[in-house]
């Protein structure tokens, strides 16, 4: 970290890692905006997830607070310093961003696609060193995917895939990671799977993120925020308890059947 | 290494292979024997294989670009473009240059550019692009360019009629130092350009999204690929004709070596293309005897079959 970008990080809230400040977005110039004067405040390392319903917004706003899209008005500030005055490989070397699951085409081995989240780190001529192959197997092992190294990625099941997605994030050394939608594709264990590893991950590293995900069974209590989106807007943010009540779910969802109900230690929410 | 010895190797027997073999130990002494190799068949050979590894090298591009395995000059439209824009020059009448650029460059340019714009339109209406959309836009882009080209044959003198039908198919013939030259002040540059872009590509060829969260500037990557590649194919095009699948022959053959690693496959591909095109002129040159083949019909013999090979394959993957 340089000298300007600590003293202006000093004065920012200490607690705030990643911030959205009326972030507005439309995918072309006339199309309808889809993410409307959107606000949050992720704390720094807490795991925290982004909900609403289909079309709110989410996937838009989690791609401008990653700085693959920029926001039409608005501005994203990452540990104090506006988003896009960060240099696209210095931010990648801070941020990872993990899109919804895609297949793939070519038959690359999950480390060569582990070893990609090393390049904000090397020059356009070289290939990975021998520390880059290191991280990259810490990665796949901190996913407890080790064992999927040699294979091709074009074989792998859902579930395996992610894994490997989700190694190749952590092969950036984040401070924060973005993952839309991580849990779609994965079964009910795979899915508990990925939350222990956040979890992990946040305890053992420090590591703030932030996923998209329809599966409200999995907030309380492995979530430390939520944030709910409606029509391109955040209109609740807070603790699982806070943010699964049925009142706050009625509204995010548009649906006055949503039920959220504490039992075991957890909240369960369905739609009658 | 492997490859440049490959290279090597085919640059030897290429050079030696011919209607009439040339012995090496006749050039010190024989005239004739020096002429015909100085003159004709170094230049020549030398045309192959920089036609060679630019198809190569923008087939490796294209396909990482897209995603898609079966993306290369011929499948994409670019070859046929450039044809079209070559045809014109053509029928205009070969010796025009503008600003000591022969006018058949620029027009061939003109066509593969504004094919790869099409392509390029095609490929960005959608958050996804079908990669049998875009194979099949090539398919329509061909027929398009080949019917002008068939109207301008139509209109023009016999001569340079039968000059234009000679040069669709694809053949090495017209040579000479000056040419190769010429040529290489706009290969080399397209050649680095893409050499630049070979990191990118690789983050490309996994998934647009990823590539930019990792720090890469996608769109501009992207417009530089195009540019480059249509530079390229246009000048090929323009000196050999469409000469089709080498760019898919090549970089498959390249990845069944040494994976899928596309800053590898890029450089390889370069030299491999050389050598196939040099043995395939070779072959070319040789096979009938008397007169000679076009090579375009060799390379389209051979790449063909690797073409359906690949879709059954790619098909067989969907379907898993």
């Amino acid at each position: 970290m340089d000298h300007a970008t600590q003293l202006r990080s000093a004065t920012a809230d200490a607690g705030v890692l990643l911030e959205a400040r009326e972030l507005s977005f439309a995918y072309a110039a006339g199309l309808p905006e889809v993410v409307r004067g959107a606000s949050l405040a992720l704390r720094r390392g807490v795991l925290a997830a982004l909900i609403g319903a289909n079309g709110s917004g989410k996937s838009s706003l989690i791609r401008l607070l990653g700085g693959i899209a920029r926001p039409s008005r608005g501005e994203v500030l990452f540990d104090g310093v506006p988003l896009r005055s960060l240099e696209p490989r210095a931010r990648a070397r801070r941020i990872a961003y993990v899109p919804q699951a895609s297949a793939g085409v070519f038959p690359l081995t999950a480390l060569e696609v582990v070893l990609m989240g090393r390049s904000p780190y090397t020059s356009r001529f070289r290939f990975e060193n021998e520390r880059d192959i290191a991280v990259a197997r810490d990665a796949l092992a901190a996913v407890d995917a080790a064992h999927l190294a040699a294979r091709s990625v074009t074989e792998l099941s859902g579930g395996e895939r992610q894994l490997v997605a989700l190694a190749r994030a952590l092969a950036q050394e984040p401070e924060c990671l973005l993952l839309d939608e991580p849990s779609a594709a994965l079964d009910l264990k795979h899915r508990a799977g990925l939350v222990r590893h956040l979890g992990r991950l946040r305890d053992e590293r420090g590591i703030t993120a932030l996923i998209v995900t329809h599966d409200l069974q999995l907030l309380d209590p492995a979530f430390d925020q939520v944030f709910a989106m409606r029509d391109g807007a955040v209109v609740a943010a807070g603790t699982p308890a806070e943010v699964l009540r049925d009142e706050v779910l009625a509204a995010v969802y548009a649906d006055e059947h949503v039920r959220a109900r504490q039992a075991f230690g957890r909240t369960f929410v369905w739609s009658e | 290494m492997l490859l440049a010895l490959v290279l090597a190797v085919s640059t030897v027997v290429a050079l030696w292979a011919g209607y009439a073999p040339i012995a090496f130990a006749d050039l010190s002494g024989d005239e004739m024997a020096r002429l015909l190799f100085f003159r004709l068949r170094l230049p020549r050979v030398l045309m192959a294989g920089m036609v060679g590894a630019s198809l190569a090298m923008v087939g490796a591009s294209l396909q990482a670009l897209f995603r898609n395995p079966l993306a290369e000059p011929l499948t994409l439209g670019v070859s046929g473009g450039g044809a079209l824009g070559a045809s014109i020059a053509i029928a205009f009448g070969f010796g025009a240059k503008v600003a000591g650029v022969p006018f058949i460059f620029l027009a061939a340019f003109a066509g593969s550019g504004a094919a790869m714009l099409v392509v390029y339109r095609l490929a960005r209406t959608g958050a996804v692009v079908m990669p049998g959309a875009l194979l099949l836009a090539g398919v329509v882009l061909n027929f398009v360019a080949a019917s002008f080209v068939v109207i301008i044959q139509y209109f023009t003198d016999y001569s340079r009629a039968l000059q234009i039908l000679r040069w669709t198919i694809g053949s090495l013939d017209v040579v000479g130092f000056d040419l190769i030259w010429r040529m290489l002040l706009f290969l080399v540059p397209g050649w680095i350009t893409l050499a630049l872009m070979a990191r990118d590509l690789h983050l490309i060829a996994l998934d647009e999204e990823t590539a930019e969260s990792l720090g890469v500037n996608v769109r501009r990557s992207e417009r530089l690929v195009y540019a480059a590649s249509s530079l390229i194919v246009g000048v090929t095009v323009a000196v050999g004709g469409t000469i089709g699948f080498v760019g898919l022959i090549v970089p498959h053959a390249v990845r069944l070596l040494f994976g899928e690693d596309v800053r590898v496959i890029l450089p390889c591909s370069f030299l491999l293309g050389a050598a196939f095109l040099m043995l395939a002129d070779a072959v070319a040159r040789t096979v009938l005897g008397v007169g000679e083949l076009p090579v375009g019909a060799i390379t389209a013999l051979a790449g063909g079959p690797v073409f359906l090979w690949l879709l059954r394959r790619q098909q067989r993957l969907a379907a898993m």
